[in-house]
């Protein structure tokens, strides 16, 4: 009975270790280096969304105004960013009509108010630098954690393109050899690797922002709920042990 | 012998470690109240919506009536011709805020005319007493309004009658002067119902 | 008879307040209501831990309710614009998102506080007589209490709202007979549509939050009636104090309990806070990524699991094979799972209630219980292959998943607990209980 139990609880750990180690068959994600804090990040993220991914995307849930969170004003805004509408209280509709979409692009592109919620900020930091040519797709463009993607590499003219390449071999499980694939820039563009590292960094966290713009305000008030119940927990705690006095 | 023994009682102590604890219960509910009850304030959408309406004033013909809509109700834009003006300061004694003191209008609005310039006047078309919106009825002398109507607006549901500048005669069931919203003009042509700021 | 008021019993308090009470009593036994159930309802003096579970879950419901009732002003229920409507409530409405976040903690901390509630009633036996009644309205509060967050869960609209209810819609329709037409009848439409989310929306916010609270008020009478259970099991009634007549091992409810049951608020508040806070979407499982996505009818997620206070049963579910060509055996067992519950009281005969003097082979059934809870639980939300395949060599269970086939046992365990209880209750080697409470 005794080995029963311990059999068990051997079951329990295996069965917590297990959950961490259940992400593990996934492609290996960059993190991305988020900070909501930094406006002029957000800001130059902003740009490039608004320039490059609102061609074809909408953030359809994403008001202009609420831009205003990241240290623009209204007339900043209106002025550099907003080129579909001239209302500020306007959600981000890309100019690219969704019938169009259909005939040119086979399918409407996702709405991206919410995709870093949906893929995580280190997915998309990955992805955007994980393009690489491959004339074996329809594109000419595939993806290292986003097989047979359909998109084309939209910041290509500021990467330049890149390549996989073998560089060298390894032992896989079956003790076979396979080879070592690495991405290579094979065209240079207008950005440094570190520069376009840096674009997509920006970018990343605007989009960080923009599937949860309340996300700073709830940290911070959420430290001043945490503060005020500790402050409760000493009163209530020397309450109860008033009262527990009386109890023999 | 039962559980409770009442012999270490410091009764000081346990009224302030009760008031102690209202307190931070009281904080608590009133912190927790502030976003319930702001949570029904207008959202982003509503203010979104309720943005500030541009008007054409080459649509509107001398004499006519625009009706806009900003914030859910009905704004009016009128063109007055010369007589209408000229008009206005015949029946002071018939009113019931002629210099509009207890009414509702921005302080660049508060004169003769209620307006930036007399011959363009803005007026919330709404009535102050129970909030109908009340017909424009610029026909001196109208039959059913009396010989001495010098037009202007009258409310179907309580037949308050207001002048060609929106102002109450005496007597009316609406206490006040129709109000004046917010605005100022663009160009010659066109004005913004709504904002009033300067600038751009 | 005489019209005469009622003799009021002596305001405590002079005044104004005094005599509105003096008032109201003469109408309504507000003091007599109050005396009853709260200053002089004695609870055993030796509540541990585990008590806190019973009051707090009595806070999370008020705290549904209300942010229920501010996100209803807030909220779509239709197809078109439910997905919409949930995020303009995150960012438009003021204070939105602590709304939602609250609501959507309030869903899984509502389960874990009322997991611990019965936990703490199988130790301590608080189901025995004469508390039946008062464990099997428990039951059906547990009961309500799914079916409520199974209603809520399809209203965000989200891919894992929609093809959670897929699923579970579908399970009605594997029993045998009249299962099509009966999911079809529940669905309201020939697969998920806006009739269902619509319908769903009148479940979640009005039938079940009435039953909810019909059942809450009828658990708290019987207790009351009854009287609370205490860790060591026996009944504080038996030793009355022979001048006042009041248990001796009881004290009042209140001052001694109201000033303990708000400290463990204000304990459970901190978590609940630090989640709601910091951590809202719980690693995803208080809120799944791809519910951020809108309900698609063509495409299901690539992988997809209950939330976490479903998973123990669907589990359950998985690992029972389908049998005669049908998946009715798995939800049979499911349903067996959750509705053996009921029969607790009647499968216990033991002689003491509380685990402190139980013999050791009831013990071991119970730790066994509650690790065959846990790890379903944990089987429920990954896939089946979660612990990779046995050899193909092994006769009869070669080459099936080890997740399966540990799902397996571990169902059998959960049920051997109960099924056996009355034979392994009876032969333990119990210890005497005391005569009066222990702290």
């Amino acid at each position: 009975m005794k080995t029963a139990l311990k059999f068990l609880l051997v079951s329990v750990v295996l069965a917590a270790s297990s959950s961490f180690a259940s992400g593990g068959a996934e492609v290996h994600l960059d993190r991305a280096p988020i900070n909501l804090k930094d406006m002029a990040s957000l800001q130059r993220g902003a740009r490039t969304f608004i320039n490059y991914c609102l061609n074809c995307h909408n953030a359809q849930f994403m008001r202009y105004s609420h831009l205003t969170q990241i240290g623009l004003t209204e007339q900043q805004i209106k002025d550099n960013l907003m080129f579909t509408t001239d209302k500020i209280g306007d959600t981000m509709v890309s100019a690219l009509d969704p019938a169009d979409a259909k005939d040119w692009l086979k399918s409407v592109p996702p709405d991206l108010t919410l995709s870093a919620r949906v893929r995580g900020s280190d997915w998309l930091y990955t992805y955007m630098r994980g393009f690489y040519r491959d004339d074996a797709s329809p594109t000419g463009w595939n993806n290292t954690v986003f097989k047979g993607v359909s998109m084309p590499h939209v910041l290509h003219d500021l990467q330049g393109t890149q390549a996989m390449v073998q560089v060298g071999e390894k032992h896989d499980h079956d003790g076979k050899m396979e080879p070592i694939m690495k991405l290579a820039i094979d065209r240079a563009g207008s950005m440094s690797a570190g520069e376009y590292d840096h674009n997509v960094a920006d970018l990343v966290n605007y989009m960080t922002f923009m599937a949860e713009p309340a996300r700073t305000q709830r940290t911070q008030l959420g430290v001043l709920v945490l503060f005020f119940l500790v402050i409760a927990f000493f009163v209530t705690l020397a309450l109860k042990h008033e009262y527990w006095k009386d109890v023999k | 012998m039962t559980a409770i023994v009442l012999n270490q009682v410091d009764p000081k102590k346990r009224r302030f470690l009760i008031a102690a604890s209202s307190v931070v219960g009281a904080g608590a509910a009133a912190a927790v109240a502030v976003p319930f009850v702001a949570s029904m304030l207008p959202s982003a959408r509503a203010v979104a919506a309720g943005a500030p309406v541009p008007v054409d004033l080459n649509k509107i013909e001398p004499g006519q009536l625009l009706t806009v809509e900003f914030r859910g109700a009905p704004h009016w834009v009128i063109k007055r011709t010369p007589e209408m003006v000229a008009q206005l300061d015949k029946h002071d004694a018939l009113l019931a805020d002629a210099k509009s003191d207890a009414s509702k209008q921005p302080e660049y609005a508060k004169n003769p005319s209620r307006s930036l310039k007399p011959e363009i006047l803005v007026l919330r078309g709404v009535c102050t007493h129970l909030g109908c919106s009340p017909t424009f009825r610029k026909e001196i002398g109208a039959a059913d309004l009396g010989a001495d109507w010098p037009g202007g607006f009258f409310c179907p549901c309580h037949q308050s009658k207001f002048d060609m500048s929106g102002r109450v005669f005496a007597g009316m069931p609406a206490p006040t002067n129709l109000s004046i919203p917010p605005y100022k003009f663009l160009s010659d042509t066109s004005l913004l119902i709504g904002d009033d700021s300067k600038g751009a | 008879m005489s019209n005469a008021p009622k003799p009021a019993i002596a305001p405590p308090i002079p005044g104004l307040v005094g005599d509105a009470i003096v008032w109201i009593d003469a109408r309504f036994p507000l003091v007599k209501l109050y005396k009853e159930q709260v200053a002089e309802y004695y609870a055993p003096k030796n509540f541990n831990f585990w008590y806190y579970f019973g009051s707090l879950a009595m806070l999370v419901l008020v705290m549904q309710i209300v942010t229920g009732i501010l996100l209803t002003m807030n909220y779509k229920p239709d197809a078109k614009f439910a997905f919409a409507s949930v995020e303009y409530i995150m960012r438009d409405v003021p204070w939105g998102w602590l709304i939602r976040y609250m609501h959507s903690t309030g869903a899984s901390l509502f389960f874990l506080v009322v997991y611990l509630h019965m936990m703490r009633g199988l130790m301590y036996g608080s189901y025995r007589k004469p508390r039946e009644l008062l464990w099997i309205f428990g039951c059906m509060i547990y009961l309500a209490l799914m079916a409520e967050a199974f209603f809520g869960y399809l209203l965000p609209w989200g891919q894992m709202s929609y093809w959670g209810a897929q699923v579970i819609i579908n399970l009605f329709g594997a029993i045998p007979i009249v299962g099509e037409d009966l999911a079809v009848w529940i669905r309201g439409d020939f697969s998920i549509s806006d009739a269902t989310l619509n319908r769903f929306f009148a479940f979640h916010v009005i039938a079940l939050p009435l039953v909810l609270l019909g059942l809450v008020a009828a658990h708290l009478v019987a207790l009351h009636e009854v009287g609370s259970n205490n860790p060591d099991g026996i009944e504080i009634n038996k030793t009355p104090d022979p001048k006042t007549g009041t248990p001796m091992d009881g004290i009042p409810f209140h001052p001694y309990y109201t000033v303990k049951d708000i400290f463990g608020v204000v304990v459970f508040l901190g978590v609940f806070s630090a989640i709601v806070f910091f951590a809202p979407e719980m690693g995803g499982y208080f809120l799944e990524a791809p519910n951020f996505i809108q309900a698609d009818p063509l495409k299901t997620p690539e992988h997809i699991a209950p939330v976490w206070y479903f998973t123990p049963f669907y589990a359950m579910l998985r690992a029972v094979p389908s049998m005669f060509g049908s998946q009715f055996p798995g939800v049979a067992v499911m349903g067996a799972a959750t509705m053996i519950l009921f029969l607790l009281p009647w499968l216990d005969r033991g002689k003491v209630k509380s685990i402190r003097y139980r013999g050791p082979i009831y013990k071991r059934f119970l730790t066994a219980f509650v690790i065959s809870f846990l790890v379903l639980g944990y089987l429920g939300v990954v896939p089946t292959t979660v612990w990779g395949q046995l050899s193909k060599g092994l006769p009869l269970i070669g080459g099936a998943d080890v997740a399966t086939i540990v799902a397996r046992v571990l169902t059998v365990v959960y049920f051997a607990f109960f099924i056996l209880m009355p034979w392994y209750t009876k032969v333990d080697k119990e210890k005497p209980e005391p005569e009066r409470v222990t702290f």
